[in-house]
C-alpha cells in the first residue's frame, strides 16, 4: 500500500505541489519538480539554501504528504557511525552477562541493539522519510560514511551481518553551504537551491503559516521583509522570521498599538542582532510605512 | 545480450533521436568546466522523460535539478541553457566565463610586461644587489617548506567530539572493553580508555592586495599557498576594492601553477582600498564568515583605512567575536619607530588579539607558527611600548 502512495501522490509536479499546499507548504514550480523526481527517481534530495528559507519544513512537508514519519539526524561537527548508525547498549549486556550466570545468552539479541537514525530508517524504509539535516555542519569523515549509505543503503554491523533496506527509503539531506559539499555526494542527489520567496509568495505564506493575519498586513509583511534584505545585514530575516513578524504585529495592533507603530515595536522578532537593529532603526519607519501604502 | 557487439554503436541505437540535444547540452556544460558526472547525464535523461517533458521548463528544471550547477554559477548556466536550446548565440558572448577570462587574459598580459621589464633592469644593473636578492629568495623558500611541515601541528587546536584510544587518562571504553569480556569468558581484563581527540582550528588568512602593499602580496601569496598545503584546513581570500576566495586555486599542489590561477581569479590587484566594507562583505555571507568561527584569523594588511573608519571598526568587531584568535600583520610595524598611531588602527587595536610585524617571511612564519601560545593582547603590547 504505502508503495502505491508514493505512485499515486507523485504523479506530476503539479500533484505534488497541491498536496505539499495541503500540508501548508507553498513550494514553487522547481522545488515541486526536483520533489516529484526525487521520488520517482529514488534518488536523494539535497537542498540548500539560506538559514530560514524553509529547508527543513519542506523536509517535514515531504514526509507529510507521503504519510509517514520523520527521522531527524542533526548533524554537528564531530559526528560519528554510533551517533548516526548503531549503538550496543553495554550496560544492558553487561548486566545480561551477569544475570544469564551458567546459561548461553546472546549479547548481540535486538533488545542490546540501539538504532540510530540511519538504521531506523533502513529497517522500515517505507514507513520513514530521512532527514539529515544541516550536512554541512558534519566533517568529511562523515561524509564519507554518507556517502556508503546513500549509495547501497545497506548497513554492516559485524556481530550481525549486513542490513539491507527492502525498498529505497525517501532521504532528504540540507544544507546552509558553510562549506562546500563533496561533488561526489552531490552527484548522488537531485538538487535544489531554494532562495528567498517572491513577495506575492512570501505574503502567501505567512498568510498561511501565521495565525489571525489580514492579507493586507501579509502583504505589508512581505514588502517590508523583502526591502530589509536588501541591505547589508549580519543576519538577514527568513520567512520564519517574518511569519512571527506579523504575528507580533498584529497581536500589538489588538492591544491598542496603530499600525506603523505596532510594526516598529514587534521589530525584535525580526531581526535578532544589536548591529542590525541599529543600523536598521533610521530607514524602519520609512520601509514599514511605503510597505504598507 | 548474447552477441558481442561495440558498445558505443549499441548505445547510439537505443537512444532516441530526440535526446541528442539532452546529451550536447551535458557536453557544452562540461567544455566550460562544469563537474558533470556520467551519472547525472542519465538521471538528466531519465528526469526529462518522467516530466513528459510537456515544455522547455520542465527540460530546465530537469537540468537544474540533476545537474547541480553551483548557486553561484547559476547565471552562467542560465546562459547556456539559452543559447544551447534556444540558440541564442548572442547571450553566451556575454556571459560570465568569457567576460572572466578575457579580464584574465588581460592581466595575465600585463604581468609579463611588467615582468619583463623588470628583468631587463636587472640586466643593467646586473649587480651584487640581485644576486643579494636571489639567495634570500631561496632562504625564503627553505623557510616556507619548513613552515608548510611544522604549521598543522602549530596552529591553536581544540578538542573534537570524536574520541581515539589511549593507554592512560582517559574515560572507560565500554564497547572495546565488553569485546575483551566476551572474548574472555567473563573476566574482565584491564579496562580500555578512550579519550577526547584534539584538531587543529581552522586556519583563516585574508591578503590586502590594494596599492598600497603592492611589495608584499607576491611573498604574501606564497606563504597562503603553503599555508593551504600544510594546514588541513585553511582557508584563503583577498581584498581590495572587492573579496576574492582563492584557497580552491591554491589547493594546486605546484606553487607557480597555483599563483597564476589564484592571480587570475583576482581581478583587484593593486587598486585602492575598502577594507571595512569588503570585510563586512565577508561577514555577510554565511558561509564564509563560518569560516572564521572558532578559527585562527590572520589579516595582511597596513590597515590604511582612508576616510571614515567606523565600518572597519564594526568589521574588525564582528570579526573577533567570531574568531578564536585575530592577529593583524602589518608590513608597517617592521619599522622600529612604527605606533599603532592612525585613526583606524587605534581603533581597532582593543579587538585585537596582536598586532605584528608583516614585512618580512621569517617573522610572518615565525608568528604564525606561534599561534598556539598564549600571549599578552595587542593592546597591553603596545601600551607598553609607548
Amino acid at each position: 500500500m504505502p508503495e502505491a502512495n508514493t505512485e499515486t501522490v507523485a504523479t506530476s509536479p503539479e500533484a505534488v505541489a497541491q498536496h505539499l499546499a495541503a500540508s501548508r507548504y507553498l513550494a514553487d514550480d522547481s522545488l515541486a519538480t526536483a520533489i516529484f523526481l526525487a521520488i520517482r527517481l529514488g534518488k536523494p534530495l539535497l537542498l540548500e539554501g539560506a538559514p530560514g528559507v524553509g529547508k527543513t519544513e519542506a523536509a517535514k512537508a515531504i514526509a507529510g504528504l507521503l504519510g509517514r514519519d520523520l527521522v531527524r539526524l542533526q548533524c554537528y561537527e564531530g559526528i560519528d557511525a554510533a551517533h548516526a548508525l548503531y549503538e550496543w547498549n553495554y550496560q544492558r549486556q553487561l548486566l545480561a552477562i551477569r544475570h544469564a550466570g551458567e546459561h548461553e545468552i546472546d549479547i548481540y539479541d535486538d533488545r542490546f541493539l540501539i538504532a540510530r537514525p540511519l538504521l531506523q530508517v533502513l529497517k522500515a524504509p517505507r514507513q520513514r522519510v530521512l532527514l539529515v539535516d544541516e550536512i554541512d555542519r558534519s566533517d568529511h569523515e562523515f561524509e564519507a560514511l554518507l556517502l556508503e549509505f546513500l549509495s547501497d543503503f545497506q548497513i554492516s554491523i559485524p556481530e550481525r551481518g549486513t542490513i539491507r533496506a527492502e525498498a529505497q527509503p525517501i532521504v532528504i539531506l540540507t544544507s546552509n553551504r558553510t562549506r562546500e559539499l563533496a561533488e561526489a555526494l552531490r552527484r548522488r542527489c537531485v538538487y535544489h537551491w531554494i532562495g528567498y520567496p517572491d513577495a506575492e509568495r512570501e505574503a502567501a505564506i505567512i498568510m498561511l503559516r501565521a495565525g489571525e493575519v489580514a492579507e493586507a498586513t501579509a502583504r505589508a509583511v512581505a514588502a517590508a521583509v523583502r526591502t530589509i534584505r536588501a541591505r547589508p545585514l549580519a543576519k538577514p530575516p527568513g520567512i520564519a522570521e517574518a511569519v512571527e513578524w506579523a504575528n507580533a504585529a498584529t497581536i500589538l495592533e489588538k492591544g491598542g498599538s496603530p499600525w506603523p507603530e505596532a510594526f516598529r515595536r514587534a521589530i525584535g522578532v525580526l531581526i535578532k542582532d544589536e548591529e542590525d537593529l541599529s543600523y536598521i532603526a533610521t530607514e524602519l519607519g520609512r520601509i514599514v510605512e511605503e510597505a504598507l501604502a | 545480450m548474447s552477441r558481442p557487439s561495440d558498445p558505443r554503436k549499441r548505445g547510439e541505437e537505443s537512444l532516441p533521436r530526440a535526446a541528442a540535444p539532452l546529451l550536447g547540452f551535458c557536453r557544452l556544460l562540461r567544455s566550460y568546466s562544469f563537474a558533470i558526472a556520467p551519472e547525472q547525464v542519465s538521471s538528466f535523461m531519465q528526469a526529462v522523460t518522467l516530466l513528459g517533458p510537456r515544455s522547455m521548463t520542465d527540460i530546465r528544471e530537469a537540468a537544474l535539478a540533476t545537474l547541480a550547477p553551483p548557486p553561484d554559477r547559476r547565471e552562467e548556466f542560465e546562459v547556456h541553457f539559452q543559447s544551447h536550446f534556444y540558440g541564442n548565440a548572442s547571450a553566451v558572448v556575454e556571459g560570465d566565463a568569457d567576460e572572466e577570462t578575457r579580464i584574465t587574459d588581460d592581466g595575465g598580459a600585463d604581468d609579463e610586461r611588467i615582468e619583463a621589464e623588470q628583468r631587463q633592469e636587472g640586466g643593467e644593473l646586473s649587480s651584487a644587489l640581485e644576486q643579494l636578492s636571489v639567495r634570500d629568495f631561496q632562504r625564503d623558500d627553505d623557510r616556507l617548506s619548513g613552515f608548510r611541515r611544522q604549521l598543522s601541528s602549530a596552529l591553536p587546536a581544540r578538542r573534537s567530539f570524536r574520541t581515539v584510544r589511549t593507554h592512560s587518562r582517559g574515560k572507560l571504553d565500554l564497547r572495546r572493553s565488553l569485546r575483551e569480556i566476551v572474548s574472555a569468558d567473563g573476566d574482565v581484563p584491564s579496562p580500555l580508555l578512550r579519550r577526547r581527540q584534539t584538531v587543529p582550528r581552522k586556519f583563516l588568512i585574508l591578503i590586502d592586495v590594494s596599492g598600497s602593499m603592492k611589495l608584499h602580496t607576491s611573498d604574501y601569496l606564497k606563504l597562503a599557498h603553503a599555508a593551504v598545503q600544510g594546514a588541513d584546513r585553511a582557508e584563503i581570500f583577498t581584498f581590495g576594492t572587492r573579496l576574492t576566495r582563492i584557497t580552491t586555486a591554491l589547493r594546486i599542489r605546484d606553487r607557480d601553477q597555483a599563483l597564476a590561477r589564484a592571480a587570475a581569479q583576482v581581478d583587484d590587484w593593486d587598486g585602492g582600498t575598502r577594507m571595512g566594507p569588503t570585510l563586512l562583505a565577508f561577514l555577510s555571507v554565511p558561509r564564509f564568515s563560518s569560516f572564521a568561527r572558532g578559527a585562527a584569523v590572520v589579516i595582511l594588511s597596513d590597515a590604511l583605512e582612508r576616510g571614515d573608519h567606523a565600518e572597519l571598526e564594526t568589521a574588525m568587531r564582528r570579526l573577533s567575536a567570531r574568531a578564536f584568535r585575530l592577529s593583524l600583520a602589518t608590513p608597517l610595524a617592521g619599522d622600529p619607530r612604527f605606533q599603532p598611531a592612525t585613526a583606524a588602527l587605534r581603533a581597532i587595536l582593543p579587538v585585537l588579539d596582536d598586532l605584528v610585524d608583516g614585512s618580512s617571511m621569517s617573522s610572518l612564519t615565525d608568528f604564525i607558527l606561534s599561534l598556539a601560545r598564549p600571549a599578552p593582547r595587542a593592546a597591553t603590547i603596545w601600551k607598553r611600548v609607548s
